[in-house]
This record gives structure tokens, sequence and C-alpha cells, in this order.
């Protein structure tokens, strides 16, 4: 569609009403997304506390970051949950995906109900698995309850396990997404490559494992970038299960920014740390952006 | 709730086995092994899917004392609704005591504005984007698709600082302003993927017939995309109704939305934990984004499905 573009060079006054339109993207764009990074990285090298202030510390906040203790068990935590939500969501999701593919009956009814978690916002989710999972009522009980008395499964109390409580129920929620993402990429795949692994007589698991996940590789690629960036996110999941408890033991980046900068008042902190988790996504997202966008150019 | 599922999925897979013209030649016995390990695990994991629904339902229909002495799974004997009544009126957040309501409310009147405000300027935008590219619309367009990636704690605190020089922070208004800003880049990307999509020739006839940019998107852009438009409302709904961070940090206590009082109301230290009122008012929080999800169905599916893959 370069027609407009191509025909009439100089006209600014025909595609005013377009440049209009474009101002709040454009404002987004540079003062919102650009200029408010910019600010934030800026104010992350000052010992700015109640207010933010130009006052250059060099690289002390970064300092004091690595040095606490909870962003360091923030970052493990991140990583436990990011690399097994990874992992289960793309394995499960993929499953599921082919499973539904088989040209089976009540194909809707089932990515209904796989997908409805995904509707319900983190601090439900939160909040029903932590009713799931309480000791005194939930699974634990239940279990013990049918007799097998020393029964032990209470991970949101636990400091050793707490990571994985709030993983299940990321994996309820996030799953059901993965899958739709899947299924539309399996829908896409020529019907012929099928027919032509029947008549070599392949088996179907090694069309998937061989076949057709390389083909998807686009696929997968943009839901492992849709899921690592909503892994760098997580919030309201912790807040509403475990408020970062027991302690501090599932404290995630994202809660730490929020801590430092609107209960502690400590706002070079919080520049810092979300410096840093700007800093994580980059190393994904840049590499992604790179092929996804250089390429569009070069074929347009 | 699951009844409604089923009606309408059998609904859209009636439509989808007709249109479809490949059933495959495969032979099909009702009780092949192969169709055993197929509908037995996609039964299994369902059951799991919605074994949180069913405790929500069940807990919150339950007396408190059931709830001591009974398990989370089984059904209640004794169905009362006291607890929706306490979750929707009188369950309390700090001092205050009129329940969940106040929440909805403040959800609605989030919600409402800031779906149809984000979708009229994305949508325009969209348009412009895709039939009246200007030098530069590119690289700014660029910047708000790889500008949706950056987390949003990077930008949160320089949106305070906005906020506070406009006057907006701790107001609805300028909640919806930033549901706005962060709805742009997906239904921007939405609408111009859509609009981009027409037939050229329709829109160069339109020209040729002298009209101009509005009258083209309100007279034939607009009628032609009412399906995307829907897409984009469901997105947009469930979207910001289910958002805790922006609430908790742009508003203040009496205009909390939904999320962040619901949150505030189970997880709050004081008193003895009524479970029963918990699951109520989670099961409230929650029944708005699942009945868009419940009636929208496959368009709910395309949604995130143009979102992300198109991408």
């Amino acid at each position: 569609m370069a027609n407009t573009r191509n025909g009439r060079p100089s006209q600014v006054f025909r595609n005013l009403n377009s440049k209009v339109a474009s101002i709040p993207m454009v404002l987004t764009a540079s003062v919102v997304f650009v200029g408010g990074t910019i600010w934030t990285v800026v104010h992350s090298f000052t010992n700015s506390k109640l207010l933010p202030r130009l006052n250059f510390v060099g690289l002390d906040q970064y300092e004091r970051l690595w040095n606490s203790n909870k962003w360091l068990i923030s970052i493990e935590n991140l990583f436990i949950y990011g690399v097994l939500t990874l992992i289960f969501s793309l394995v499960i999701g993929f499953v599921l995906a082919a499973l539904l593919d088989q040209k089976i009956r009540f194909e809707d009814t089932f990515r209904t109900i796989f997908l409805y978690p995904f509707a319900l916002s983190f601090i439900v989710t939160g909040l029903v698995w932590q009713w799931i999972l309480n000791p005194d009522f939930g699974i634990q009980a239940v279990v013990r309850g049918l007799g097998w008395t020393s029964f032990n499964f209470d991970p949101l109390y636990n400091q050793d396990i707490v990571i994985y409580g709030i993983l299940i129920a990321g994996l309820w929620q996030g799953t059901g997404l993965v899958m739709c993402l899947m299924l539309a990429g399996l829908r896409g795949i020529d019907e012929d490559i099928w027919k032509a692994t029947r008549v070599d007589g392949i088996p179907m698991w090694k069309t998937y494992l061989f076949i057709v996940i390389p083909m998807m590789r686009p696929v997968f690629v943009t839901t492992l970038v849709i899921i690592a960036s909503g892994i760098v996110r997580v919030y309201d999941l912790v807040v509403a299960q475990t408020s970062g408890g027991p302690g501090i033991a599932s404290e995630v980046p994202a809660k730490y920014v929020y801590d430092a900068m609107f209960l502690s008042q400590n706002l070079g902190q919080g520049f810092a740390a979300s410096t840093m988790m700007l800093v994580t996504v980059l190393i994904v997202i840049v590499p992604w952006a790179y092929l996804e966008f250089g390429r569009r150019r070069h074929r347009g | 709730m699951a009844d409604q599922a089923t009606i309408s999925a059998a609904g859209l897979g009636a439509a989808r086995t007709s249109a479809s013209e490949a059933w495959g030649p495969r032979p099909r016995r009702a009780l092949s092994r192969r169709n055993i390990i197929i509908y037995g695990t996609l039964t299994v994991v369902a059951l799991y899917y919605l074994l949180p629904l069913y405790v929500m339902i069940v807990t919150s229909l339950k007396g408190m004392p059931e709830i001591r002495m009974g398990n989370i799974f089984s059904p209640p004997m004794e169905i009362t609704f006291e607890p929706w009544v306490k979750a929707w009126a009188t369950a309390c957040t700090g001092l205050n005591c009129e329940g969940l309501s106040r929440g909805f409310w403040n959800s609605v009147r989030i919600t409402i504005p800031s779906v149809v405000i984000s979708i009229l300027i994305a949508s325009v935008n969209g348009y412009a984007l895709a039939n009246w590219r200007f030098r530069g619309a590119d690289i700014f367009f660029t910047i708000l698709i790889v500008g949706a990636f950056i987390p949003y704690q990077v930008m949160i605190y320089p949106i305070v600082i906005i906020l506070r020089e406009m006057g907006l922070y701790g107001s609805l208004t300028g909640l919806v302003l930033v549901h706005t800003v962060f709805g742009m880049p997906i239904l921007t990307l939405l609408f111009r993927n859509y609009f981009a999509s027409v037939p050229e020739e329709l829109f160069k006839a339109a020209r040729v017939d002298g009209a101009g940019f509005w009258a083209i998107y309100f007279k034939i852009m607009l009628p032609m995309s009412l399906p995307i438009f829907v897409v984009a409302v469901i997105l947009q709904i469930t979207g910001i109704w289910n958002d805790f961070l922006f609430g908790v940090v742009y508003t203040k206590p009496d205009v909390y939305p939904m999320t962040v009082q619901l949150n505030n109301i189970v997880n709050s230290v004081q008193g003895v934990k009524e479970y029963n009122v918990n699951m109520a008012a989670t099961l409230l929080t929650g029944l708005v984004p699942l009945i868009v999800y419940f009636i929208s169905g496959k368009l709910f599916v395309r949604g995130i499905a143009a979102g992300a893959v198109k991408g």
C-alpha cells in the first residue's frame, strides 16, 4: 500500500488527517515508551529516595541491588519459574494442540475448557490456587482424610517449594493460550505432508518431532517471545497467591520494583531493578525483533 | 456455565465441520485404542482445568462450619447464598465495609471509557498506517510494537509524574489514559493488519469519487470491519477488567478497581478468614471476563491469535 506515498510526494495537507490521527501513537511511542524508558534508566544512576533527583552516584544502586538478598531470591525465583513455565507450557500446549488436531469430536468443547482460565485475571487465579493448596482444607487435607496421614503437600507454606506452587497456578492459567497458538500453527501445516508421511509409513510421533515441529519454527519463536515477556512481568499472581511469602521466599523482580518505589520510598532501587528487568527482556527481544522486522523489510 | 460452553461450542463445531470438506479418509472405529488414549487424556486434562472453577463454586455455596469440617471437593450439603450476598454488599477492606460492589462499579467506570477510547484511537491510527502512510509513520509504529515488550515497571514511575503534572494522578481519568496508552500497541497492530487486508481497489475507488480520510473511514472501513471491532472489544474488556498493576499504582483506595479490592478483601490479615465469602468474591470478579469469554467463543480465540501470531 505504498500508493499514496509514491504518487504524491509532498502534499502535506492531504496527509494531515493521517498525521493528526497518528498523534496518540507518536506521543505514546516517543514520550511514554522511549522517553519513559530513558528517564528510568537515567534515574537508576541517582540516589533518588522519596522523590526522583538527578544526583548521580554511578553504579551504587546496582551494587546495592545485587547485594540485596531479596533481589537475589527474586532473580532465582524468576529463573526457576521462567524456565519451567517455558518448558511445561510449550510441551503441554503442543501435546494438547496435537491431540485436538486429530479430527476429534467435541474439539471446541475441549478447547473452550482449556482456554477459559486465560480469560481470568492472575488475581483470581492466585486466590483460587491459594485456596486449593491451603494445607488445612485443600489437597493436603483431602488426601490425609483418605487415610494417607503422612501426606505432605503445602507448597505455599514451604519456603523451598513455594515457587512451584505459583508455577502450578501460572501453568493452569497460561497453557491454554499456548495450546491455541500451537493449534493455529498445526492448522497451517499442509495436509499433503500428513498424506506423504502416511504413505511412507513414518510413525506419527516421528512426523511431529522431525517434520511438523521444525516447520512450525516461526510459531514456536513467537510463542516463546510472548511467554517470555509475560514471565518477566509476573507480579499479580505472586501478590495474590503468597504476597511474596513465606518470608521473602516467593519474591519476584516486578514485585521488588513495586515495593521499592511505592512502599519503601526507595526510588533509586526501583529504577535500578526495573532497568535490570529491561535488560533481561532486551536479551530475549532484540534477536527476535531483528529477525522479524529485518526480514520483513527485506521482503517489503 | 459448562452447559453454556457446550452449547456454543457445539454450534461452532457444526459450522466448522460443514465448512471444512476434508474429513479425512482414516477409518474410524468408535472404541479404537487410539481414540481411548486421545479422549481419555483430553478428558482427564479437562477435568483438571475445570477443578478450580468447581472448587470456587462449591466453596462459595457452603457455610463456614461445613467448610471447616468437610473437604473442598465435596458438594455443599446445604446450599447457602449468604457468602455471595456478603461478598457483594458487606465484605470489609480495612475500615470500609461496602463489599465488592464498589470495586465492581469502579471497574465498570474504568473499563467502559477505556475500551471505547482505546479502540477509537487505535482503529483510526491503524487505518492511517494501513492506507494513508506518511514519512516516519513506520518508525513510530515499530517503536510502539517493540515498546509493548518493555516491562511495565520501567515506565510506571515516569507515568506517575506525567499524570501528576496533568493533575490526573489517583483519578479514574488517569487510569483510563494509562489503559489507552498500553492498549495501543496490540490494538493498532490488530487494526492495521485488518485494514491492510481490505482490497486496495475499494480504497482507490473511494478516492476517485472524492472521499477523504474521514469519509472513507466512516463510510467504508468502519462498516466493513465490525468483526475486528468485536475482537478488539473482547480483548480490551478482559484485559482491562483483569488489570491489577495499573489499578493499584494509579488509583486511590476509594476508586480501586475490582481486582485490587478483591485482593485486599481476601488477603486482609484482620479478622477470621471466611473462605466461602472469599471464593464468592473471587467468582464475582471472574464472572465478567468469563461471561465475555463464553459468549464470544471463537472470536476470543481469534483475538488472541490475531494479536499473537501475526505480530
